[in-house]
């Protein structure tokens, strides 16, 4: 599969009615999974080093986590290139799911030791 | 031709978008929501189990019966997350090929869908398969959804994300069972478009239980 094939042409793309997006090449798809399978790998080394007594090994592994979803969802669900009213379905849900996660977390008391 | 077009074409909508796509993405967003529910729910109860088997650490008598190691098998759930990253290449490469079909350089294996779909299969049962072998190890290890805490909000999240693949490779082996008889074309990729959405969305909440759920102590 050459590089220079884009993900959808114009004339294929019938996903969106009407809304033309460039999607990733299949260049950029290897470099997405060789960037996901670093981060993973990165993240269960850290699990087995010391790395895990640190008060920086929670930040660094749900920072590391975040960065996995985003690329999988920008790049891999194609929401960078897709229309605004897709991105807001799936980020309005998962901003009140955040949400109630973490009030959840702090009405049960997990923040403060309980 | 113009009618075989026609048959699949989808009528105007007032957003000028395909109301599946916009379907899909409603449903992905709610599912956001069960998912959050049930990892909250994991969480809330993190570390008040009372009896063991745990999670990370060892239970020694007399809180069990009998010394039990943390219950965790890091390496077999690594191995399964990286099966299910590249499942989701393979997803995104079997819909490229859709999309490219008979296009120059879409010609052999590598721009088969077929090829893609069941490499694709082949990786979400495998996840299954491990998902399977840690049940099974768990079981055997005394921890049950009945045990404590952690055995029911744990089977509970892991196990609802399971039903989630399962559904994802019935659908896949669908479409792969369309492709196989009448080929699926690029008038086709909005069907395969969907069910991608949807597989690449159980990729990543297993991205965030990978990490809540196994790594975070």
């Amino acid at each position: 599969m050459s590089d220079q094939f884009m993900h959808t042409s114009a004339e294929t793309d019938v996903h969106a009615m009407g809304e033309m997006h460039e999607h990733p090449t299949w260049k950029e798809y290897k470099w997405v999974a060789l960037i996901l399978t670093v981060i993973t790998a990165l993240e269960v080394w850290i699990y087995y080093t010391s790395l895990q007594n640190s008060p920086i090994f929670v930040p660094l592994l749900l920072f590391m986590s975040v960065v996995k979803f985003a690329i999988v969802v920008l790049f891999y669900m194609h929401l960078k290139y897709d229309h605004k009213l897709f991105k807001a379905l799936f980020t309005g849900p998962l901003i009140i799911a955040m949400c109630t996660l973490i009030a959840l977390l702090f009405l049960f008391g997990k923040f403060s030791g309980r | 031709m113009t009618t075989a077009v026609a048959s699949h074409a989808h009528p105007p909508t007032s957003t000028g978008l395909d109301h599946r796509k916009i379907a899909i993405w409603a449903f992905i967003g709610s599912e956001c929501m069960l998912f959050a529910s049930l990892i909250s729910t994991y969480l809330i109860y993190k570390g008040r189990s009372v009896v063991g088997p745990f999670p990370h650490t060892a239970c020694n008598p007399p809180l069990c019966a009998v010394p039990l190691k943390p219950i965790l098998n890091i390496p077999v759930t690594s191995f399964s997350t990286f099966v299910l990253l590249m499942s989701s290449l393979a997803m995104v490469l079997a819909l490229a090929a859709v999309e490219n079909r008979g296009k120059p350089g879409y010609e052999g294996i590598l721009g088969s869908s077929k090829f893609w779909l069941l490499v694709t299969i082949i990786l979400g049962t495998t996840f299954l398969g491990c998902q399977a072998y840690e049940f099974t190890s768990f079981v055997h290890e005394g921890l049950t959804i009945r045990t404590n805490l952690f055995g029911s909000s744990f089977f509970t999240l892991t196990g609802f994300h399971g039903a989630h693949v399962t559904a994802g490779v019935l659908w896949l082996i669908t479409l792969l069972a369309i492709d196989m008889k009448r080929g699926l074309e690029p008038k086709d990729a909005l069907l395969v478009d969907i069910s991608a959405l949807y597989w690449h969305f159980v990729d990543v909440v297993w991205i965030a239980i990978f990490t809540l759920v196994y790594l975070i102590k």
